[in-house]
């Protein structure tokens, strides 16, 4: 199989190759050469030029027919029925520009198509002509740049006091939801509080408990490890490492504990963690997200809401806004009944970036405390088994 | 023969490794960096097809995978999700870089600077060699780097850390990623050394009479694109050097506060956003390192073909001028999202929009020279108008993602994938193709097949837009890229079929490739021989003899008296006035 596949591509080469030959001498005969281009088929590269302008206007137009009701549904949220508005502003802009120009390059292509008895008028350059098309662009850019500038700082302003606080964490390959409980207070989080039963991070007085014992059975456990090391030092190397980090480790976290005694780490302990799968807001009300990362970036993508913003590593970025329609209103309006708004990745971030999702349930206030109340407070959650998130499965391998 | 008395006064035996392999010679180094840089954009094209048939069948067999990829990475002949991000990177990672910034660049740089500027060779013509081998280098590193065994790099062609950093995050971050960053190394260091060479050869080497006023905008576009990466190029180095640092020294540069694989790491205080600004102070500027000297070879091949001067000589110095200045204060664009401060976004976006003025007037230029031309449509022709077409298609979607409003729902979905490829990719390729097609009698003495060229020219332009104008769409319908399927989404069921659509035209084009590797391989030989002025064109390069010289010219340099676009003019006989003829009695060379 695999010969005769080789064979005919051999044979393929060789008759391109004699086909070259056949045309090179027909061609020499009838007097046309490489270098000259006749009259007829300057004519006929003009036209075919025209034909594709037709074909790829009437492409644009059978894609936008065909997929345009695909499209992302109606923005559900207040800044995105505004970005939708300035989007549609500069298509419109663009597309018009597209157009003009398109016409006047292939039209040109066409008309000009070159002749023997003709020669290009020597023109060289217009000042008035170039001055017009400098300064149309800027007049039309200062359009955009005003319309698109006015929604970016209506959508990056500080969140109102009211606003709804929900912390999203994301990890290879998942999402977490966090609310803040009674005290309306997200607590405070740290990767070294991060273990089977706080994946979080939180840092409670009961975490750092948990954190300090840990630690200190480590270190036991590696200093007996050491003692116990093969004599050629190199089990002892890596063990040694290992418990220096850990005895830093306990320091820092140490350093957490006297604060604590001080002013206790008491916020974290009635947050609310929504872990499975889906996460609840209300309506009409302005949601203020802020982002953690546990291992790399990670972007958390709301097309619905034309909302987006990375979470990093290291740091907390934030991100607003309201909802407008909720998901039952949104199910009827595009007529399906499983319409679900989601939380998509958008950061590559390893194997199953893919499929890192998340579904956000939007609705009315009075359904949304009742869930709220339903969700378990971190410390409840701690002292019962911690549900893995549904993409963990997807982590491991 | 007058090569003869040249070739007496530097008087060397030149053997096969002098003459084809360590050549200081401008002309021969041109050709090494072109047939490096289509070996390596071979394999990109190959990457592409076999990721593509991922996303249009997802999840089914195909022995084209089983056969490249082998049991490891496509298992059954299904394409490993670890595999397809690293297809993805290494595509990315040689067109942007092996293709179309050494490979163009290289190519052109080396050929056209020494020749239209009238000079006998570059400034130093073993920096030149240095730098074609130091890129060399970087390339065969860069393929060692797919055989490894946890792969090659999967990060995306941007590396951004702490997924680039961090082996447990993707196993392409291992060795992969080693090679990865070694390779980048070698490659700046082959860009620097050679566009030091390219400026210092424009600003000293211009024959007598070449003004800067004078030059053609070739060779505008080739030295603001030298400059442009001598200036952005160290950048990258030193990101390169902080993540290696990080990687294997312990560092935090990049990396803080990371739990992974059930450790924490001890690395804190670093910020992965530092990597994301070093990258992009490199990574816009080569943007138009990459897109200049596409625009600068399609102004001369427009003009030549157009009959006729090119439109706003002035006005096009101006916007290459313009368009390199705001290449360096707009990268923040490619992080509206990243968390930064919105009024250094709204700055950005400002910049950025800025850039469109001058691509306008390059734009309507263009258009314009087509204008009362007498166009002769040689294949170079053909590729040049195509590229005004991608130009202005893929520009004209860059305004709706400089706007930071509007990118917060755009970014990193296809739309961006759309703009990019058509007006970085498809712009940059169909020049360079334009410009293989229009200089080949002067690399190789010998004619291109015009017929293949035609063909070649329509499969390259429809593939391209019919795999990347859809793109817009999937970008639109919030589709994400970099996604090993789509099919994890009832929201994009719809647009199955287009990904299907797509790869059919991602396999015509590529098909078409061989198309021009045959034109090439077989004219090299068997072309019919090349006249002295095949496109009667009035640049230096094509007063010089067919047959290559050592030197360039047998005698005396040529003396240039006018500028480089006297097509047509008025009082001629002929329709083109080559620079190194003296102006006649009472003409003047002011008026441009």
């Amino acid at each position: 199989m695999t010969v005769i596949a080789y064979i005919v591509i051999i044979l393929g080469i060789l008759t391109l190759i004699q086909l070259v030959r056949v045309f090179e001498i027909t061609g020499k005969l009838k007097g046309n050469n490489q270098t000259e281009v006749s009259d007829a088929e300057n004519r006929f590269h003009g036209a075919s030029f025209l034909v594709f302008m037709v074909a790829y206007f009437a492409f644009f137009i059978y894609i936008v027919v065909k997929y345009g009701p695909h499209l992302l549904p109606e923005a559900a949220s207040e800044h995105g029925a505004n970005i939708d508005m300035v989007l549609n502003l500069n298509f419109a802009i663009i597309i018009t520009a597209f157009v003009i120009t398109h016409i006047l390059l292939f039209f040109f292509a066409s008309k000009y198509a070159g002749s023997k008895h003709r020669k290009a008028e020597y023109v060289t350059h217009n000042n008035k002509l170039e001055l017009i098309w400098t300064t149309v662009p800027a007049v039309v850019l200062a359009v955009i740049v005003i319309y698109g500038l006015s929604a970016w700082i209506d959508i990056t302003d500080e969140p109102s006091e009211e606003a709804i606080k929900v912390e999203l964490y994301s990890k290879q390959f998942g999402w977490i939801a966090r609310y803040p409980g009674e005290d309306n207070e997200l607590g405070k989080a740290n990767y070294l509080f991060l273990n089977g039963t706080n994946p979080l991070g939180l840092i409670t007085p009961a975490t750092i408990e948990t954190r300090i014992t840990e630690l200190e059975a480590d270190i036991v456990k590696l200093e007996k490890a050491i003692e116990e090391a093969p004599e050629d030092g190199l089990k002892e190397k890596e063990l040694t490492e290992d418990l220096d980090w850990k005895v830093r480790q306990l320091r820092k976290i140490k350093t957490y504990q006297k604060k604590n005694e001080v002013n206790p780490y008491t916020a974290g302990s009635d947050d609310k963690v929504a872990m499975a799968g889906e996460f609840h807001v209300p309506v009409n009300q302005e949601i203020s997200f802020s982002f953690r990362s546990q291992d790399v970036v990670h972007s958390a993508y709301m097309p619905h809401f034309r909302a987006q913003m990375n979470s990093v590593p290291g740091t907390v970025t934030t991100f607003k806004f309201t909802p407008t329609i909720t998901t039952e209103e949104m199910r009827k309006k595009t007529s399906n009944p499983d319409f679900n708004y989601l939380l998509l990745c958008n950061k590559i971030c390893g194997a199953a970036h893919y499929n890192m999702q998340m579904n956000i349930i939007v609705e009315s206030e009075e359904d949304y405390n009742k869930w709220l109340a339903e969700q378990k407070s971190f410390e409840e959650n701690t002292t019962a088994e911690v549900p893995t998130a549904s993409n963990d499965k997807l982590a491991q391998k | 023969m007058g090569s003869q008395a040249h070739a007496a006064e530097h008087h060397h035996e030149e053997n096969f490794f002098t003459k084809y392999l360590f050549s200081h010679d401008h002309k021969m180094i041109a050709k090494q960096f072109l047939i490096t840089g289509m070996f390596m954009a071979t394999i990109g094209m190959l990457m592409s097809v076999l990721f593509r048939l991922q996303l249009a069948w997802p999840g089914e067999s195909f022995g084209i995978l089983n056969f490249f990829l082998g049991d490891k990475w496509a298992p059954d002949g299904v394409l490993d999700p670890n595999m397809y991000l690293a297809l993805g990177t290494i595509h990315g990672t040689i067109m942007v870089f092996f293709l179309l910034t050494a490979g163009l660049s290289g190519t052109f740089a080396n050929l056209l600077i020494p020749l239209q500027i009238g000079a006998r060779d570059m400034a130093s013509g073993f920096m030149n060699m240095l730098s074609y081998w130091l890129f060399a280098g970087s390339s065969v590193i860069m393929i060692v780097s797919l055989f490894v065994e946890k792969g090659p790099a999967a990060a995306g062609w941007t590396v951004y850390p702490p997924l680039s950093a961090l082996e447990q995050a993707v196993p392409g971050s291992g060795l992969g990623m080693t090679l990865w960053l070694v390779s980048m190394a070698l490659f700046v260091a082959s860009q620097l050394i050679g566009g030091l060479n390219y400026i210092v050869t424009v600003i000293n080497l211009r024959t007598k009479g070449m003004k800067m006023t004078r030059l053609p905008l070739s060779i505008w576009a080739l030295l603001v694109t030298a400059i442009l990466g001598l200036l952005s190029f160290p950048v990258l180095f030193s990101a390169v050097l902080l993540l290696i640092f990080d990687r294997s020294f312990g560092t935090s540069f990049y990396l803080s506060d990371i739990y992974i694989a059930g450790e924490a790491l001890e690395q804190s205080g670093g910020s992965p956003i530092l990597y994301q600004h070093l990258f992009w102070f490199l990574g816009h500027p080569e943007v138009y390192i990459i897109l200049l000297p596409a625009l600068g070879l399609t102004s001369e091949i427009i003009s030549t073909n157009s009959r006729k001067p090119i439109f706003g000589y002035r006005a096009m110095i101006g916007s290459i001028l313009a368009i390199g200045f705001l290449s360096f204060i707009v990268w923040g664009h490619h992080m509206f999202v990243t968390g930064m401060d919105p009024f250094i976004g709204a700055v950005f976006t400002f910049t950025t929009l800025l850039i469109a003025i001058p691509s306008a007037v390059k734009a309507f230029n263009y258009i314009t020279t087509l204008w009362k031309g007498n166009i002769s449509f040689t294949p170079a022709m053909m590729f040049s108008v195509g590229m005004v077409s991608t130009f202005i298609s893929g520009g004209l979607t860059g305004i709706i993602l400089a706007d930071s409003a509007l990118d917060i729902n755009l970014h990193d979905t296809y739309f961006v994938v759309a703009h990019f490829h058509i007006v970085m990719g498809m712009s940059a390729v169909l020049a360079m193709f334009a410009g293989v097609y229009h200089w080949f009698p002067k690399m190789y003495g010998r004619m291109l097949n015009k017929g293949l060229g035609y063909a070649h020219f329509w499969l390259t332009f429809i593939g391209g837009y019919g795999v990347f104008f859809p793109m817009h769409f999937l970008g639109l319908a919030g589709i994400p890229r970099r996604y090993y399927t789509n099919s994890e989404f009832p929201l994009f069921d719809a647009f199955i079929d287009m990904n299907v659509l797509m790869t059919v035209f991602a396999i015509i084009g590529s098909l078409g490739q061989f198309l021009f590797f045959f034109n090439f391989f077989y004219s090299m030989y068997r072309g019919p021989k090349a006249t002295q002025n095949p496109w009667k064109a009035n640049t230096l390069e094509w007063t010089t003899p067919v047959e290559h010289v050592h030197g360039n010219w047998p005698g005396a340099l040529p003396e240039v008296h006018r500028w480089a676009y006297d097509y047509s003019k008025p009082g001629k006989e002929e329709d083109f006035v080559p620079q190194n003829v003296p102006l006649a009695e009472g003409e003047s060379d002011g008026e441009h």
